[in-house]
């Protein structure tokens, strides 16, 4: 694998991350005028505010504000929580595993749809199976997640009550773990129906998530495809005597994934993007609902770090679909 | 014409802005009207249901149809101004981006790449706790977080046409950088404009959606099918229906804008390959 | 028993003839060129061999035997009956697999051979061609090798499973001049050793000069003149033979001798393809 390339990526994701962190700063203390009225409880006193503001630092010049917040998140130290007055790395360090868990289920599934439509596609060009997935993801294409995640809970959460429509287990079990990645662990550890029970939550939130990228990933594979069946290699593995399918998963996918993971390497992050809303909806414990809680509670430091962290995942999913890239295109790895 | 999906995601833009408009005169009452003796009543295709309120109620009694209508206004208000100033401040930055070059480049698509790093659902809902609930914040909120949309596809597309011969025979005239990219570039770039304008409607009538499920957009008293949604979701076993109906407007909106985008697309393709 | 045989072949591309009755017989070991200018249908002749015609093309009539086997409407034994030296090298391999899988993926298929045995033929065939190193090229990926190498790899690899019969379709066509003077040297050589029959189509007479022993000279979908390649060079019987000598350029004659194909010659023979077409109608 080549080293140089992926620490060249690394270092241009710094001056991101920095960028992120200026405007997480200028966005929730020098917009709002004064960050203490947007984060006081309502019916606090005079006293109360004064107190918020010392403990903030809030007194001090802003360029000095922005260097003791930079300086803190650079160490990893977030602050306190307001609403939930615990350590914001903690907080966030407790329910990151949950989304990681359903963003890594869900981009799983996204491959597997989508590189299932792509390839029947593909298949069949020209017979009905093309028109039918054609049909499939150009509606998975236009309905958002948010759409998909409602529609699965009146179906099979309400109107045909199969799969749980809430949380990320049942807590009657109540079960123990000792780590945070809970499907993880209980696959590791070899409690399959604990497993079960966890993914039977994950299945209708990851679907949803999954749904715009398989379509994306269908999309642009069916195209790529098109393009790579036309090559002389082609031909030539079928003159060697090699059947349909041998041609098109040997020969033919890993040429056409170089162009679909390059264009839809964006819709990766959209899904962990979509988290946000997505966990809100199944009342999922990760930190995407996390998010949306602390806005509601104008949790200031606890969105401060939320926000970061997601950056960080963002840069990371580039960072891993860079990594793919490499590992696909031989002419990527020798420079 | 041969390309169907304009006429129907024309005739799904036109019925919504048909109703919007005629909102006071094809509501059956009053949307905020309270009727606490008939709450959480059914839809007509469903036992026990009240032929004054055709969809139900919700439950304080309020008609889910005039609310659903006038929550159209809502939508309809959000995907139309704010994709036009999203597509106004993008395309400004992606054309200025893509045909200057250099460090104005530079500048914007750093920018752009930091723009990327945010969760875009997070974001909207961060700046509309910043700026504070209303229609206004909703529309600021949108504008900011979706320009990146724009400036990306024009800035490329504006790169590409710089490397056309039309404009090196405009330069050779020696027209002005200014002039030429108001106007060689500009309407060159209109078409694609046009798609992308369509396609951000969606997109901007789904975030509005997802900001007042969130709790976070226009006040209470104005009906929203976001809101609705929420309103449903927190029945949802006692009362499903209050979520279908607002489910299925924003779904045919949704598809039938991204038909007409498409639609829009294959049929201004000849132009765009220019 | 003849390692190909072609009969009477017709074939259309919609309603458009493509081929108009080519016959060809190639025997056990031989090497028959195929040559004719662009259009004239020869590589449309080949492609019906291996079955890979485009789309809408069709057999209208005659037959196809590889071997003694009858595949004008079924399936050809390809890589193990019959294989191909394409004529673009760069990209005739798949750019994401190493070069030993790429010569070795038939033996395995056809030859039922272990991961092995596979490398070990496989750096066999890598030294047949005379490349050298043959365990670093195995391991290498296309973008690392030159046209010249590549074309090689391309030999080993039609060889690869000994085939009966090898269709080699304008192989040297888009290689340096010095290297297609060593690329036919290996073809031949590698062909006699095996005894191998190829069908060779070119549209270059001084490669047919070196490599073929029987001619086939093909215009509009016909075989206008087919003969030994000693009789064909000494005393041309057709006259479109003579003028596609005419405008082959050789050392041993001055420049100025080059002459076009005459134009009223390409008319009647079009003239009488064109007949050719109404008669069977």
């Amino acid at each position: 694998m080549n080293a140089t390339y992926l620490a060249r990526r690394l270092l241009l994701a710094i001056p991101t991350l920095a960028g992120v962190a200026v405007i997480v700063f200028v966005l929730l203390r020098v917009v709002p005028g004064d960050p203490i009225a947007m984060m006081i409880p309502p019916g606090a006193g005079e006293d109360d505010i004064e107190r918020l503001r010392a403990l903030y630092g809030l007194d001090l010049p802003i360029w000095q504000q922005f260097l003791a917040w930079l300086g803190d998140v650079a160490v990893g130290d977030f602050g306190t929580s307001i609403s939930l007055r615990q350590n914001v790395l903690g907080l966030v360090l407790s329910r990151l595993p949950a989304t990681l868990e359903l963003a890594a289920v869900a981009m799983l599934l996204a491959l597997a749809i989508g590189l299932t439509l792509g390839l029947v596609a593909t298949r069949w060009r020209g017979h009905w199976p093309e028109a039918g997935t054609d049909g499939i993801v150009g509606l998975a294409l236009a309905v958002p997640d948010f759409l998909w995640a409602l529609v699965f809970v009146l179906l099979l959460g309400v109107a045909w009550p199969v799969l749980p429509i809430s949380g990320r287990l049942d807590p009657r079990l109540g079960l123990e773990f000792t780590t945070s990645f809970y499907l993880i662990e209980s696959l590791v550890t070899g409690r399959f129906a604990v497993a079960g029970m966890l993914l039977s939550h994950l299945l209708l939130p990851a679907t949803a998530l999954a749904l715009p990228l398989a379509s994306v990933i269908a999309r642009v594979l069916k195209t790529s495809m098109a393009e790579v069946m036309g090559e002389d290699y082609i031909l030539m593995a079928r003159v060697k005597g090699f059947g349909a399918w041998r041609v098109i998963l040997g020969e033919a996918l890993r040429n056409a994934l170089i162009p679909t993971v390059t264009l839809s390497g964006v819709q990766f992050t959209f899904l962990v993007g979509g988290t946000v809303l997505i966990e809100r909806i199944f009342s999922y414990p990760g930190i995407g609902n996390m998010a949306i809680g602390a806005v509601i509670e104008r949790d200031l430091p606890l969105i401060q770090g939320l926000i970061l962290t997601f950056a960080v995942l963002f840069i990371a999913v580039n960072l891993i679909i860079d990594m793919a890239m490499v590992w696909l295109d031989p002419r990527v790895r020798h420079g | 014409m041969a390309e169907p999906r304009i006429w129907a995601g024309g005739a799904v833009l036109a019925t919504l802005v048909a109703v919007a408009l005629l909102a006071p005169w094809l509501a059956p009452h009053d949307p905020l009207a309270q009727d606490l003796l008939a709450g959480q009543l059914p839809p007509f295709w469903l036992a026990g249901a009240d032929p004054l309120y055709p969809l139900g109620t919700d439950s304080l009694g309020r008609d889910l149809l005039s609310r659903l209508i006038y929550g159209a206004r809502v939508a309809l208000t959000v995907a139309v101004v704010a994709s036009a100033l999203a597509a106004l401040l993008g395309t400004a930055l992606g054309l200025v981006a893509g045909w200057f070059g250099g460090w104005a480049d530079m500048a914007i698509s750093r920018l752009i790449d930091i723009w990327m790093a945010f969760p875009p659902v997070l974001l909207s809902i961060v700046l509309v706790a910043v700026i504070g609930a209303g229609l206004p914040a909703v529309i600021i909120a949108i504008v900011i977080v979706d320009w990146t949309r724009f400036a990306r596809v024009i800035r490329a597309e504006a790169i590409q046409q710089r490397g056309r011969d039309y404009i090196t025979s405009a330069v050779t005239i020696g027209l002005g950088r200014w002039a030429i990219l108001l106007r060689e570039i500009l309407p060159n770039v209109l078409p694609l404009l046009l798609v992308l304008l369509t396609l951000e409607m969606g997109v901007a009538v789904i975030v509005e959606a997802i900001l007042s499920f969130v709790g976070l957009s226009v006040s209470s008293d104005s009906p929203t099918w976001g809101g609705l949604i929420a309103e449903g979701r927190q029945y949802i076993h006692q009362a499903w229906w209050v979520m279908v109906a607002p489910i299925c407007c924003l779904i045919v909106v949704v598809v039938g804008l991204n038909a007409l985008g498409d639609g829009l697309k294959n049929a201004l393709d000849p132009v765009l390959r220019r | 028993m003849s390692a190909l045989t072609v009969d009477d072949l017709h074939l259309a591309i919609g309603k458009t003839s493509v081929l108009r009755g080519v016959s060809l017989d190639l025997p056990a070991g031989s090497v028959h060129g195929l040559v004719g200018e662009s259009g004239a249908g020869k590589t449309m002749v080949a492609r019906a061999v291996l079955g890979i015609t485009p789309r809408r093309a069709r057999i209208t009539a005659g037959r196809i035997a590889i071997a003694g086997q009858d595949v004008t409407a079924g399936k050809r034994p390809l890589g193990k009956g019959v294989a191909l030296i394409p004529q673009d090298p760069i990209s005739a391999l798949n750019p994401v697999h190493r070069i030993g899988r790429q010569i070795g993926d038939a033996l395995r298929l056809h030859l039922g051979l272990d991961r092995k045995a596979t490398d070990t033929r496989v750096l066999e065939l890598l030294d047949h061609v005379h490349i050298r190193e043959p365990e670093r090229v195995a391991r290498q990926y296309p973008h690392e090798l030159s046209g010249g190498m590549r074309q090689r790899v391309l030999i080993a690899a039609a060889f690869a499973c000994r085939p009966p019969l090898i269709i080699a379709d304008e192989p040297t066509t888009a290689l340096d001049v010095t290297v297609q003077r060593q690329i036919l040297r290996l073809i031949r050589e590698l062909q006699r050793e095996a005894g191998t029959a190829i069908l060779f189509v070119t549209h270059d007479l001084g490669v047919v000069a070196k490599v073929c022993d029987q001619v086939s000279v093909m215009h509009a979908g016909r075989i206008v003149e087919q003969a030994p390649v000693e009789t064909i060079f000494a005393a041309p019987a057709h006259a479109y033979t003579a003028a596609l000598f005419q405008a082959t350029p050789r050392y041993d004659r001055p420049a100025d001798a080059l002459r076009p194909v005459p134009a009223n010659l390409h008319d009647d023979l079009l003239a009488e393809a064109a007949a050719y077409d109404r008669a069977r109608r």
